[in-house]
Protein backbone atom coordinates (compact mmCIF):
# COMPACT_ATOMS: atom_id res chain seq x y z
CA UNK A 1 0.00 0.00 0.00
CA UNK A 2 1.49 3.50 -0.96
CA UNK A 3 -1.38 5.27 1.25
CA UNK A 4 -0.38 6.98 4.29
CA UNK A 5 -0.99 5.46 7.50
CA UNK A 6 -2.88 8.75 9.59
CA UNK A 7 -4.38 8.36 13.08
CA UNK A 8 -7.82 7.69 12.05
CA UNK A 9 -9.20 4.14 13.41
CA UNK A 10 -12.20 2.43 12.43
CA UNK A 11 -13.43 4.47 15.67
CA UNK A 12 -13.17 8.06 14.53
CA UNK A 13 -15.07 6.83 11.60
CA UNK A 14 -18.77 8.96 11.75
CA UNK A 15 -22.17 6.87 11.12
CA UNK A 16 -22.79 7.01 7.19
CA UNK A 17 -18.59 7.65 6.54
CA UNK A 18 -16.50 5.44 4.81
CA UNK A 19 -12.96 4.97 4.84
CA UNK A 20 -9.98 2.34 3.51
CA UNK A 21 -8.47 0.25 5.70
CA UNK A 22 -4.23 1.08 6.14
CA UNK A 23 -2.87 -1.04 8.91
CA UNK A 24 -3.89 -3.16 11.22
CA UNK A 25 -1.84 -2.95 14.93
CA UNK A 26 -2.49 -6.26 15.47
CA UNK A 27 -0.35 -9.67 15.73
CA UNK A 28 -1.16 -13.22 15.79
CA UNK A 29 -4.37 -14.76 15.93
CA UNK A 30 -6.44 -11.35 16.18
CA UNK A 31 -4.72 -10.09 13.22
CA UNK A 32 -5.63 -13.42 11.23
CA UNK A 33 -8.74 -13.01 12.33
CA UNK A 34 -9.11 -9.35 11.19
CA UNK A 35 -8.20 -10.46 7.90
CA UNK A 36 -10.16 -13.50 7.71
CA UNK A 37 -13.38 -11.01 8.51
CA UNK A 38 -11.83 -9.03 5.60
CA UNK A 39 -10.29 -5.88 6.80
CA UNK A 40 -7.35 -6.03 4.22
CA UNK A 41 -5.57 -3.07 3.09
CA UNK A 42 -6.92 -1.13 0.32
CA UNK A 43 -10.51 -2.64 1.69
CA UNK A 44 -13.20 0.16 1.79
CA UNK A 45 -15.09 0.13 5.12
CA UNK A 46 -18.45 2.16 5.96
CA UNK A 47 -19.58 2.88 9.88
CA UNK A 48 -23.46 2.04 9.31
CA UNK A 49 -24.53 2.10 12.95
CA UNK A 50 -23.69 2.58 16.29
CA UNK A 51 -25.85 0.39 19.32
CA UNK A 52 -27.33 2.60 21.72
CA UNK A 53 -24.49 2.62 24.46
CA UNK A 54 -21.78 3.58 21.85
CA UNK A 55 -20.24 0.64 21.56
CA UNK A 56 -20.17 -1.97 19.18
CA UNK A 57 -20.36 -0.65 15.92
CA UNK A 58 -21.62 -2.31 12.82
CA UNK A 59 -20.24 -2.14 9.46
CA UNK A 60 -20.46 -2.10 5.86
CA UNK A 61 -17.33 -4.82 4.54
CA UNK A 62 -16.83 -6.61 1.19
CA UNK A 63 -20.94 -6.95 1.25
CA UNK A 64 -22.36 -7.78 4.73
CA UNK A 65 -22.26 -6.22 7.71
CA UNK A 66 -19.80 -7.04 10.62
CA UNK A 67 -20.46 -5.61 14.60
CA UNK A 68 -16.99 -4.80 16.14
CA UNK A 69 -15.70 -3.78 19.94
CA UNK A 70 -14.07 -0.95 20.32
CA UNK A 71 -11.46 -2.77 21.32
CA UNK A 72 -11.06 -4.44 17.76
CA UNK A 73 -11.67 -1.15 15.74
CA UNK A 74 -9.07 0.99 17.42
CA UNK A 75 -6.75 -1.16 16.16
CA UNK A 76 -7.82 -0.97 12.62
CA UNK A 77 -6.77 2.79 10.65
CA UNK A 78 -8.32 3.96 7.92
CA UNK A 79 -8.16 6.71 5.70
CA UNK A 80 -11.79 8.58 5.37
CA UNK A 81 -12.75 8.53 1.60
CA UNK B 1 11.76 -52.91 10.07
CA UNK B 2 10.52 -49.76 10.76
CA UNK B 3 7.57 -48.11 10.98
CA UNK B 4 5.70 -46.88 7.59
CA UNK B 5 2.75 -44.64 7.36
CA UNK B 6 1.27 -46.47 4.46
CA UNK B 7 1.26 -49.83 6.09
CA UNK B 8 -2.14 -48.93 8.31
CA UNK B 9 -5.39 -48.26 6.04
CA UNK B 10 -6.65 -45.03 4.87
CA UNK B 11 -10.02 -45.99 5.76
CA UNK B 12 -9.26 -46.83 9.60
CA UNK B 13 -7.87 -43.24 10.45
CA UNK B 14 -11.00 -41.97 8.70
CA UNK B 15 -12.77 -43.70 11.10
CA UNK B 16 -10.76 -42.35 14.44
CA UNK B 17 -11.65 -38.83 12.75
CA UNK B 18 -15.30 -39.68 11.89
CA UNK B 19 -15.78 -41.96 15.05
CA UNK B 20 -18.01 -43.60 12.59
CA UNK B 21 -17.34 -47.03 10.46
CA UNK B 22 -16.94 -46.28 6.68
CA UNK B 23 -17.99 -48.95 4.08
CA UNK B 24 -18.72 -46.46 1.65
CA UNK B 25 -16.11 -46.07 -1.49
CA UNK B 26 -15.75 -41.96 -0.97
CA UNK B 27 -15.63 -39.46 2.18
CA UNK B 28 -16.57 -35.96 1.19
CA UNK B 29 -16.13 -32.94 3.38
CA UNK B 30 -18.19 -30.30 3.07
CA UNK B 31 -16.87 -26.67 3.66
CA UNK B 32 -17.56 -23.44 3.72
CA UNK B 33 -18.62 -20.13 5.70
CA UNK B 34 -21.60 -19.80 7.91
CA UNK B 35 -24.49 -18.81 6.25
CA UNK B 36 -23.54 -20.37 2.30
CA UNK B 37 -26.50 -22.83 2.85
CA UNK B 38 -23.84 -25.06 3.89
CA UNK B 39 -25.90 -27.63 5.41
CA UNK B 40 -28.95 -27.33 2.82
CA UNK B 41 -26.61 -29.04 0.82
CA UNK B 42 -25.83 -31.92 2.62
CA UNK B 43 -29.56 -32.70 3.22
CA UNK B 44 -30.50 -31.96 -0.08
CA UNK B 45 -27.68 -34.33 -0.99
CA UNK B 46 -28.08 -36.56 1.39
CA UNK B 47 -31.50 -36.57 1.80
CA UNK B 48 -31.41 -36.11 5.77
CA UNK B 49 -33.15 -33.50 7.39
CA UNK B 50 -30.59 -31.83 9.79
CA UNK B 51 -31.80 -28.96 11.40
CA UNK B 52 -30.71 -25.92 9.75
CA UNK B 53 -30.88 -22.35 11.07
CA UNK B 54 -28.86 -19.26 11.35
CA UNK B 55 -27.15 -19.09 14.86
CA UNK B 56 -23.16 -19.08 14.72
CA UNK B 57 -21.63 -22.27 15.90
CA UNK B 58 -24.42 -24.14 15.02
CA UNK B 59 -22.55 -27.03 13.00
CA UNK B 60 -19.78 -27.78 15.72
CA UNK B 61 -19.92 -31.30 15.85
CA UNK B 62 -19.48 -32.41 11.92
CA UNK B 63 -23.00 -34.37 10.26
CA UNK B 64 -22.79 -37.26 8.32
CA UNK B 65 -24.71 -38.51 5.89
CA UNK B 66 -24.79 -41.10 2.94
CA UNK B 67 -26.14 -40.98 -0.65
CA UNK B 68 -25.46 -43.18 -3.72
CA UNK B 69 -24.72 -41.84 -6.86
CA UNK B 70 -23.24 -43.41 -10.08
CA UNK B 71 -23.14 -46.71 -8.90
CA UNK B 72 -20.68 -45.08 -5.51
CA UNK B 73 -21.69 -45.20 -2.00
CA UNK B 74 -20.61 -41.66 -0.57
CA UNK B 75 -20.09 -40.15 3.09
CA UNK B 76 -20.66 -36.88 3.42
CA UNK B 77 -19.12 -34.83 6.11
CA UNK B 78 -20.55 -31.21 7.63
CA UNK B 79 -17.64 -29.27 8.42
CA UNK B 80 -17.94 -26.43 10.61
CA UNK B 81 -18.98 -23.01 8.96
CA UNK B 82 -15.66 -21.12 9.35
CA UNK B 83 -14.37 -18.10 7.36
CA UNK B 84 -10.91 -19.96 7.95
CA UNK B 85 -8.94 -22.14 8.38
CA UNK B 86 -6.35 -20.75 10.47
CA UNK B 87 -7.41 -22.11 13.68
CA UNK B 88 -8.65 -19.39 15.51
CA UNK B 89 -11.21 -21.47 17.02
CA UNK B 90 -12.05 -24.82 17.86
CA UNK B 91 -14.71 -25.13 14.63
CA UNK B 92 -11.84 -23.90 12.60
CA UNK B 93 -9.74 -26.67 13.96
CA UNK B 94 -12.17 -29.54 13.10
CA UNK B 95 -12.40 -28.18 9.86
CA UNK B 96 -8.91 -27.99 9.39
CA UNK B 97 -7.51 -31.46 10.69
CA UNK B 98 -10.54 -32.87 9.04
CA UNK B 99 -9.58 -31.72 5.70
CA UNK B 100 -5.89 -32.52 6.50
CA UNK B 101 -5.43 -35.64 7.97
CA UNK B 102 -8.56 -37.53 7.74
CA UNK B 103 -7.60 -36.90 4.00
CA UNK B 104 -11.09 -36.91 2.20
CA UNK B 105 -11.80 -38.61 -1.19
CA UNK B 106 -12.46 -34.60 -2.53
CA UNK B 107 -13.96 -31.35 0.08
CA UNK B 108 -16.42 -29.33 -1.44
CA UNK B 109 -16.28 -25.58 -0.10
CA UNK B 110 -19.78 -24.21 -0.50
CA UNK B 111 -19.52 -20.33 -1.03
CA UNK B 112 -22.31 -17.63 -1.17
CA UNK B 113 -22.77 -16.55 -4.72
CA UNK B 114 -24.13 -13.29 -3.21
CA UNK B 115 -20.93 -12.49 -1.46
CA UNK B 116 -18.39 -14.48 -3.48
CA UNK B 117 -15.30 -12.29 -2.82
CA UNK B 118 -15.01 -12.69 0.96
CA UNK B 119 -16.03 -16.67 0.49
CA UNK B 120 -12.76 -17.12 -2.02
CA UNK B 121 -10.49 -16.78 1.03
CA UNK B 122 -11.19 -19.72 2.48
CA UNK B 123 -11.07 -21.70 -0.64
CA UNK B 124 -7.76 -20.45 -1.26
CA UNK B 125 -7.03 -21.25 2.27
CA UNK B 126 -8.57 -25.21 1.26
CA UNK B 127 -6.98 -24.74 -2.38
CA UNK B 128 -3.75 -24.70 -0.12
CA UNK B 129 -4.22 -28.14 2.00
CA UNK B 130 -5.52 -30.25 -1.01
CA UNK B 131 -5.53 -30.20 -4.78
CA UNK B 132 -8.93 -32.21 -4.16
CA UNK B 133 -11.55 -29.37 -4.33
CA UNK B 134 -14.82 -28.46 -5.70
CA UNK B 135 -16.28 -25.16 -5.11
CA UNK B 136 -20.19 -25.51 -5.00
CA UNK B 137 -21.60 -21.79 -5.99
CA UNK B 138 -24.45 -21.75 -3.87
CA UNK B 139 -27.27 -19.47 -3.43
CA UNK B 140 -27.20 -18.60 -7.27
CA UNK B 141 -31.17 -17.92 -7.40
CA UNK B 142 -30.50 -15.45 -4.86
CA UNK B 143 -27.78 -14.00 -7.02
CA UNK B 144 -30.02 -13.81 -9.99
CA UNK B 145 -32.42 -12.08 -7.64
CA UNK B 146 -29.84 -9.90 -6.90
CA UNK B 147 -28.87 -9.31 -10.52
CA UNK B 148 -25.50 -10.49 -9.66
CA UNK B 149 -23.43 -12.22 -12.96
CA UNK B 150 -20.69 -14.27 -12.33
CA UNK B 151 -18.41 -16.03 -15.07
CA UNK B 152 -18.59 -19.49 -13.45
CA UNK B 153 -16.09 -20.64 -16.15
CA UNK B 154 -12.98 -18.08 -15.66
CA UNK B 155 -13.58 -18.39 -12.30
CA UNK B 156 -13.18 -22.02 -12.31
CA UNK B 157 -10.37 -21.69 -14.79
CA UNK B 158 -8.13 -18.97 -12.56
CA UNK B 159 -8.84 -21.11 -9.22
CA UNK B 160 -8.13 -24.23 -11.68
CA UNK B 161 -10.99 -26.65 -10.02
CA UNK B 162 -14.24 -27.53 -11.05
CA UNK B 163 -17.13 -24.52 -10.06
CA UNK B 164 -20.35 -25.33 -10.03
CA UNK B 165 -23.33 -23.03 -9.54
CA UNK B 166 -26.37 -24.34 -7.31
CA UNK B 167 -29.82 -23.26 -5.84
CA UNK B 168 -29.62 -26.17 -3.14
CA UNK B 169 -32.58 -25.31 -1.95
CA UNK B 170 -34.79 -25.73 -5.23
CA UNK B 171 -31.91 -28.79 -6.48
CA UNK B 172 -30.56 -26.89 -9.04
CA UNK B 173 -27.13 -27.86 -10.21
CA UNK B 174 -26.94 -31.02 -7.76
CA UNK B 175 -26.56 -33.23 -10.28
CA UNK B 176 -23.64 -31.91 -12.02
CA UNK B 177 -22.02 -31.06 -8.23
CA UNK B 178 -22.91 -35.08 -7.67
CA UNK B 179 -21.48 -35.93 -10.88
CA UNK B 180 -18.30 -33.68 -10.31
CA UNK B 181 -17.81 -35.21 -7.01
CA UNK B 182 -17.31 -38.95 -8.58
CA UNK B 183 -15.46 -37.46 -10.69
CA UNK B 184 -13.34 -36.05 -8.83
CA UNK B 185 -12.95 -38.64 -6.10
CA UNK B 186 -11.66 -41.16 -8.98
CA UNK B 187 -9.07 -38.48 -10.04
CA UNK B 188 -10.60 -37.92 -13.50
CA UNK B 189 -11.07 -34.47 -13.79
CA UNK B 190 -7.73 -32.15 -14.51
CA UNK B 191 -7.02 -29.92 -11.27
CA UNK B 192 -4.41 -27.18 -11.69
CA UNK B 193 -4.73 -25.31 -8.21
CA UNK B 194 -4.07 -21.67 -8.16
CA UNK B 195 -1.29 -21.49 -6.30
CA UNK B 196 -0.39 -18.63 -3.57
CA UNK B 197 3.21 -17.80 -4.19
CA UNK B 198 4.66 -15.59 -1.08
CA UNK B 199 7.45 -13.28 -0.67
CA UNK B 200 10.95 -14.33 -2.13
CA UNK B 201 12.43 -14.69 1.50
CA UNK B 202 9.09 -16.52 2.75
CA UNK B 203 9.66 -18.62 -0.30
CA UNK B 204 13.18 -19.93 0.70
CA UNK B 205 11.66 -20.37 4.30
CA UNK B 206 8.89 -22.45 3.36
CA UNK B 207 11.43 -24.62 0.39
CA UNK B 208 13.82 -25.44 3.41
CA UNK B 209 11.32 -25.91 5.93
CA UNK B 210 9.36 -28.62 3.92
CA UNK B 211 12.66 -30.20 3.42
CA UNK B 212 13.52 -30.57 6.78
CA UNK B 213 9.76 -31.85 7.24
CA UNK B 214 9.49 -34.12 4.19
CA UNK B 215 11.06 -37.32 6.29
CA UNK B 216 9.56 -36.75 9.51
CA UNK B 217 5.62 -36.84 7.78
CA UNK B 218 3.08 -38.93 5.99
CA UNK B 219 3.04 -38.96 2.34
CA UNK B 220 -0.15 -37.83 1.57
CA UNK B 221 0.56 -34.57 4.09
CA UNK B 222 1.20 -31.33 2.45
CA UNK B 223 4.65 -29.84 3.48
CA UNK B 224 4.12 -26.71 2.09
CA UNK B 225 1.00 -26.11 4.29
CA UNK B 226 2.57 -27.29 7.19
CA UNK B 227 5.80 -25.18 6.72
CA UNK B 228 3.54 -22.18 5.95
CA UNK B 229 1.42 -22.55 9.27
CA UNK B 230 4.68 -23.58 11.42
CA UNK B 231 6.52 -19.98 9.83
CA UNK B 232 2.87 -18.26 10.55
CA UNK B 233 3.67 -19.54 14.49
CA UNK B 234 0.81 -22.00 14.70
CA UNK B 235 1.57 -24.33 17.22
CA UNK B 236 -2.42 -25.98 17.07
CA UNK B 237 -1.09 -27.88 14.12
CA UNK B 238 1.40 -29.16 15.58
CA UNK B 239 -1.47 -30.52 17.95
CA UNK B 240 -2.61 -32.26 14.70
CA UNK B 241 0.02 -33.72 13.40
CA UNK B 242 1.07 -35.52 16.76
CA UNK B 243 -2.40 -36.65 17.28
CA UNK B 244 -2.49 -37.50 13.94
CA UNK B 245 1.01 -39.09 14.29
CA UNK B 246 -0.45 -41.20 17.43
CA UNK B 247 -3.17 -42.69 15.62
CA UNK B 248 -1.00 -44.02 12.91
CA UNK B 249 1.40 -45.25 15.28
CA UNK B 250 -1.31 -47.54 17.47
CA UNK B 251 -2.72 -48.86 14.37
CA UNK B 252 0.70 -50.18 13.53
CA UNK B 253 1.72 -51.10 16.59
CA UNK B 254 -1.57 -53.53 16.78
CA UNK B 255 -1.39 -54.25 13.36
CA UNK B 256 1.65 -56.07 13.88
Amino acid sequence: MNTMIGNDTLVSLGVGQRGVVTALATEGIGRRRMLDLGFIPGTIVESVRRSPAGDPTAYFIRGVMIALRSEESSKIFVNPV
Amino acid sequence: MGLTYQSSGKGALREDYLNYNVKGDYVIALAGNPNTGKSTVFNALTGLKQHTGNWPGKTVVQALGNYKHGQKQITLVDLPGTYSLLANSPEEQVARDFICFAEPDATVVVVDATCLERNLNLVLQVLEITHKTIVCLNLMDEARRKKIRIDVPALANQLGVPVIPTAARNGEGLTLLKDTINSVAADKTELTPMRLIYDASLEVAIRELAEELDPLLPPQINRRWIALRLIDGDYTVIDGIRKFLEKKMVKEVFAS
